[in-house]
């Protein structure tokens, strides 16, 4: 039987979205003794998380890597720098950003920045820590999809396509690393609300906490399970909106 | 606009919410004209956090730690951190908050705007008294860093300024050093105010911890006669295994109320039965213990979202405390009128309070002694046993709790918080809430 991977060194694509603070946080509670490199493109923003960290985990070494996410280049010399400082066991690639959909429309400037931040930079990424992770033959990388990438809707499909193209790259580096102790997770989560705010939104939908959608995140990347929709209930709602005959799921206004 | 609630759950009113997501928090967006609050975990039973009508500041966000200094227990974070997390954080290190209220899912700035207090105020103060430093930022963008010795007037106005004075964006707390995460605890039942008071005179030498559960429905002879438990204890010395810093809280599974029923589960017909058997399930365990920080302390935390009991109407907390000289007859004559209303919930608390005034200058805590009860929302028959209340707390010199208040008097307010017209200068202009409406006239 294979015991389950301890992930002593991870790195963290995007370490200031809120899911990846709250990962970060969770695997430091369960293991402080880890080595973290924190990515993003903004020092102050990513020293700010980092020290967040380090109070909470003593024993943790936790370092950040300033990149540009936007550039194949710049993800290249990010990924090679990382390398240098250390063997990633897990990488997880959480950055995104919610576009306006009618924006998007507007202006194919954002529709194109959009596209790119939300779908080109992470596979590009995973691409880069793939290419490391394979003579090694071992490894996880976990990738932040959407559910919004299971079918294009009216109100975001800029979006939706975005995270389709990740959900797509996924499954063929999942094809890719078939039989090997590699593994690649997507995380697909629903509509997700910021921290602890439930509380304030009578009446309409219960959003899930991130940190809940984190603790998916951390479980499913610890099992290497191919897809993680978090919270579980969104595979099934899934399940029935990527089903739906186009004829009815159009006429819907969602 | 979106419906905000407090814990008593009395209102629905629209606000506008705005999270403050960056870290520091650069500046406090308002509409012209229009004025706004810092939010937390919304767990203050009345309407000091709530601005219908107006913006609220979501401080959720800033939950993050900035330093910790090992050899003093000094912790710096934004206000938005919950005590749960620097409790989770640090007691396995040895260290912990030294005053905690009953519930760990509160802000460290909700705790410091309504300087709250524990069971232990005898022997540590409250809230404030551990708080080295505050960063406060105001609607003209001002910064203001204050403490004990730091522009120390406005340290005093900030510490259960009921956030009227701008939004506390940073703190700078100090730890106490534990020998344990457990607590040895003995259960005392008592039957009779003379005896309360004994116990809790006879248990402030020796006992860090203090509190009594009381049953407000059980009092005769004028309230003289009432029936209680009362419970104290010390953190436990260092031990192997069970006693051990590291050993994790016993895991109960969270229960949820899953909705407000139509009425109170807590009425008449459930009310005396359930007193009556606390009471004597309490009595038979009456001896030692030994016991988990997290359900010493926090009772009522793995019920989540208990205040759904109380049902749709919701509910309000009436807290006061009364001077110690008035105190016994005060206390009897609030239980008399409680027991002839048959009125009141099973979580009646009595307590006594060290001699020591609050920090700040609108801190609830005085030497005395405090009762709060639970009373569900029953309309005018709750409002009027209250204004019977008033008059008992008035006429001891006492106060009410502002946490826990949606509708006490102004006259009330103003007698039981003589330094109000020294904080009023210090509010700031673009900040109210419906209670400094209510009660300040803005």
């Amino acid at each position: 039987m294979q015991t389950a991977p301890h992930f002593n060194t991870i790195v963290i694509v995007g370490a200031t979205s809120l899911i990846a603070q709250h990962c970060a946080r969770q695997w430091l509670q369960a293991s402080p003794a880890r080595r973290l490199v924190l990515v993003g493109r903004d020092a102050a923003r990513l020293e700010s998380v980092a020290n967040d960290l380090r109070v909470r985990a003593p024993q943790a070494t936790v370092d950040v890597a300033l990149a540009d996410l936007t550039h194949a280049a710049s993800i290249e010399t990010m990924a090679e720098r990382v390398q240098a400082l250390c063997t990633p066991d897990a990488v997880l690639i959480a950055h995104g950003d919610l576009p306006d959909q009618a924006a998007c429309q507007q202006q194919l400037a954002d529709a194109q920045a959009a596209m790119v931040v939300n779908g080109l930079s992470p596979v590009l990424c995973a691409e880069a820590f793939a290419r490391a992770m394979q003579p090694m033959g071992r490894g996880t990388i976990g990738i932040i999809g959407s559910v919004a990438g299971d079918r294009g809707r009216k109100s975001n499909y800029v979006y939706g396509a975005a995270k389709g193209l990740v959900e797509r790259y996924a499954q063929g580096l999942q094809h890719r690393f078939a039989g090997t102790g590699i593994s690649v997770v997507l995380i697909k989560p629903g509509p997700t609300d910021t921290p602890m705010t439930a509380h304030l939104k009578a009446g309409g939908a219960r959003l899930a906490s991130v940190e809940s959608v984190a603790a998916a995140t951390v479980a499913g990347m610890q099992r290497g399970t191919p897809v993680v929709y978090a919270p579980a209930k969104w595979a099934l709602i899934m399940l029935v909106i990527r089903s739906l005959p186009r004829a009815i799921f159009n006429k819907m206004d969602i | 606009m979106v419906v905000a609630r407090s814990w008593g759950r009395l209102s629905a009113d629209e606000h506008t919410l705005s999270p403050l997501t960056d870290h520091p928090p650069k500046a406090l967006a308002l509409p012209a004209g229009g004025s706004g609050l810092a939010h937390g975990m919304g767990r203050s039973y009345g309407d000091v956090a709530l601005n219908p009508g107006g913006t609220l500041w979501l401080t959720a966000p800033q939950d993050r730690m900035i330093s910790w200094d090992g050899a003093t227990g000094e912790l710096t974070c934004e206000a938005g951190v919950l005590l749960r997390d620097i409790q989770q954080t640090f007691v396995p290190r040895g260290w912990m908050l030294p005053v905690t209220p009953g519930t760990q899912i509160v802000t460290v700035g909700g705790a410091i705007a309504n300087d709250v207090h524990g069971k232990n105020h005898h022997a540590r103060g409250s809230f404030g008294d551990h708080v080295g430093a505050i960063e406060l930022l105001r609607t003209d963008g001002a910064h203001i860093r204050c403490g004990p010795e730091q522009h120390a007037e406005w340290f005093a106005a900030t510490v259960g300024g009921m956030g009227l004075t701008g939004v506390i964006t940073r703190a700078t707390l100090r730890l106490v050093r534990v020998p344990s995460a457990w607590l040895d605890t003995e259960t005392l039942p008592y039957d009779s105010l003379d005896a309360f008071f004994d116990l809790a005179d006879g248990s402030e030498q020796g006992w860090e911890h203090t509190v009594s559960w009381i049953d407000c429905l059980s009092a005769r002879d004028k309230g003289r006669t009432v029936r209680g438990i009362f419970l104290r204890a010390n953190m436990a010395a260092p031990g192997s295994g069970e006693a051990s810093l590291a050993a994790p809280a016993p895991s109960g599974r969270p229960l949820t109320v899953p909705f407000a029923p139509p009425i109170s589960l807590v009425n008449r017909a459930t009310l005396r039965p359930f007193n009556a058997a606390y009471y004597h399930l309490n009595r038979r365990r009456a001896g030692h213990a030994r016991q988990h920080y997290v359900p010493y302390f926090y009772p009522l935390d793995n019920v989540q979202e208990w205040n759904r009991i109380y049902g749709r109407p919701g509910f309000y907390q009436y807290q006061c405390v009364v001077p110690r000289a008035s105190g016994p007859h005060a206390i009897a004559a609030l239980l008399h009128e409680i027991t002839a209303a048959g009125q009141g919930s099973f979580l009646g608390v009595l307590k006594t309070f060290g001699h020591r005034e609050s920090v700040g200058l609108m801190g609830f805590p005085q030497p005395g002694v405090t009762l709060a009860l639970d009373f569900p929302n029953r309309g005018a028959k709750t409002l009027q046993l209250f204004a019977r209340l008033d008059s008992v707390v008035a006429e001891a010199g006492g106060r009410l709790y502002p946490a826990k208040d949606a509708r006490m008097p102004r006259a009330l307010f103003e007698s039981g918080y003589p330094n109000l017209s020294r904080f009023l200068p210090f509010r700031d202009p673009g900040i109210q809430s419906a209670m400094s409406q209510r009660l300040m006239g803005w």
